[in-house]
C-alpha cells in the first residue's frame, strides 16, 4: 500500500459518505482486494476461510462507517477492523473445535456440502425475516436495482431501502455475536 | 453469496446515514451529565455551605481530580471507540488524575500531624460516598456502554473499563459538591474504590454487551 492508495481511498470514502454510490462501489471493491491479501497472509493453516473474513470485514466497514473520521487516514481504520474480525474468526473456530463433535459426523455424511453455499453469510442470511431475506437476495445475488426490487415485490422503494438496511444491519449483528454457525 | 454480490447490497444501502461517532460522543456526554445532575439533585444535592467551602483549597482540589479524570477518560474513550485511531497520548493522559491525587496526598501528609491521618482518611461519609458515586454514575455508564456499541472498539473490555472511569469521574464531580470530607486522604481512598467499582462494571459491560 502506498500513500497514493491512501489518498485515493480516502477521497472515494469521503465521496461515498457524501452520497456518491459509484465511489462507494469502487471503494468497497478495492478494499475487498486489500483485505483479501491481508487475511490470506495471516491465515497460514486451514480452518478459517479467508473469504468469510473478507465479507465480515466489508459488512463491519459498512455498518460502522460513521466511526471513520473524515480527516483521518482510512487504511489504518480498515486494517484495524479487518484484524478485529480475523481474531474473532479464529476465536470462534477455537470454540467450535472444542465443542462440536456432531459437526464431524455431519461432514463425513455429506461431503458435498462444502461449497460456496456454505459461506457464513448465507447462514446469517437464513436468520433474517422472509421480507428482509428476499430483498437482500434480490439486490445482491440477483443483482437487481432498488427500483427493480420494489417492482418485483410490489412495495415502495423506501420499503426496499428500509428492509435492505435492516437486513444488512441484522447480518452484521449476528456476525458480531458469532451466532450464525450451527449451534 | 459471493463477495461481489455482497458489495452490490452494501452499495445499494450507501445512502443510509448515521450520526458521525465523534458528534454522537458529545451528545452522549451532555445527556450523561444531565442524568447525573438530576439523580444528584433529587437525592443528596450540594452541601449547604457550598459557597463558603468553595473558598478552601481542599474542597476545590476534589473537583480538579474528578474533572481531570473525566476529561482524560473522555479523550481516551473517543479514541478507543474508533478503529485504528492512535491511543497512546490519550492513554498517557490517564495518569494525570492519579498523579494529582498522589501529589495532594503527599502535601496533606506533610500538612497534617500523623495522629490525624486516620480520622482524615476514614472521614464521616465513606458509606455515602461508596453508595452514591456508583448510583449517580450508573446512568452515565449505561449511556457510554451504549455508545461503545454504536462505535467500534477493537478492545471492548478496556473501552468498557474506561467508560466506567468516565462515568466515575462525572459522578464524583457531582458527589464532591455534597461531601464534607475534603481531605485528599479520604478522596484517594473512597472515591478510588467507588470509581474502581464503576470501572469493573464497565469492563464487564464491555465484555458481554459491546459486540459488533
Amino acid at each position: 500500500m502506498t500513500g497514493k492508495d491512501e489518498a485515493e481511498l480516502s477521497r472515494l470514502m469521503r465521496a461515498a459518505i457524501a452520497g456518491d454510490e459509484k465511489a462507494y462501489a469502487d471503494f468497497l471493491r478495492r478494499i475487498a482486494a486489500l483485505v483479501r491479501g491481508f487475511v490470506r497472509r495471516k491465515i497460514v493453516q486451514g480452518g478459517v476461510d479467508p473469504e468469510d473474513v473478507v465479507q465480515e470485514t466489508l459488512l463491519a466497514i459498512h455498518v460502522k462507517r460513521h466511526t471513520w473520521r473524515q480527516d483521518a487516514p482510512v487504511l489504518p481504520w480498515v486494517y484495524a477492523i479487518a484484524r478485529f474480525k480475523l481474531i474473532d474468526a479464529f476465536r470462534r473456530r477455537g470454540r467450535r473445535i472444542e465443542i462440536d463433535v456432531d459437526d464431524i459426523a455431519e461432514t463425513f455424511a455429506e461431503p458435498e456440502q462444502e461449497s460456496v453455499s456454505e459461506r457464513d453469510i448465507n447462514r446469517a442470511l437464513d436468520g433474517l425475516s422472509p421480507a428482509q431475506r428476499s430483498v437482500v437476495s434480490a439486490v445482491s445475488v440477483e443483482g437487481q436495482s432498488i427500483g427493480e426490487t420494489a417492482a418485483k415485490f410490489g412495495i415502495s422503494e423506501t420499503a426496499v431501502r428500509v428492509s435492505l438496511h435492516r437486513g444488512l444491519a441484522a447480518i452484521a449483528k449476528r456476525f458480531g455475536q458469532g451466532r450464525f454457525g450451527r449451534e | 453469496m459471493r463477495t461481489d454480490d455482497l458489495i452490490k447490497a452494501l452499495d445499494a444501502d450507501a445512502r443510509s446515514k448515521a450520526m458521525p461517532l465523534q458528534s454522537a460522543w458529545w451528545m452522549a456526554a451532555g445527556a450523561a451529565a444531565v442524568i447525573a445532575a438530576i439523580v444528584f439533585l433529587l437525592t443528596i444535592g450540594p452541601r449547604p455551605d457550598f459557597m463558603v467551602a468553595a473558598h478552601t483549597m481542599r474542597f476545590l482540589s476534589k473537583f480538579v481530580f474528578t474533572i481531570v479524570l473525566a476529561v482524560s477518560a473522555f479523550a481516551l474513550i473517543r479514541a478507543l471507540s474508533t478503529p485504528g485511531a492512535p491511543t497512546s497520548s490519550a492513554m498517557a493522559g490517564m495518569i494525570a488524575a492519579p498523579l494529582l491525587v498522589a501529589l495532594a496526598v503527599v502535601l496533606e501528609l506533610l500538612a497534617v500531624p500523623e495522629a490525624d491521618w486516620g480520622t482524615r482518611m476514614v472521614g464521616s461519609n465513606m458509606m455515602i460516598c461508596m453508595g452514591f458515586i456508583p448510583l449517580i454514575g450508573i446512568g452515565p455508564l449505561a449511556i457510554f456502554l451504549w455508545m461503545l456499541r454504536y462505535g467500534a472498539p477493537t478492545r471492548p473490555v478496556l473501552a468498557g473499563a474506561v467508560a466506567g472511569l468516565l462515568a466515575g469521574g462525572l459522578a464524583a464531580t457531582f458527589y464532591a459538591a455534597h461531601c464534607f470530607d475534603d481531605s485528599p486522604l479520604f478522596v484517594a481512598t473512597w472515591y478510588t474504590i467507588a470509581i474502581a467499582f464503576l470501572a469493573l462494571l464497565g469492563a464487564l459491560g464491555g465484555r458481554f454487551f459491546v459486540r459488533w
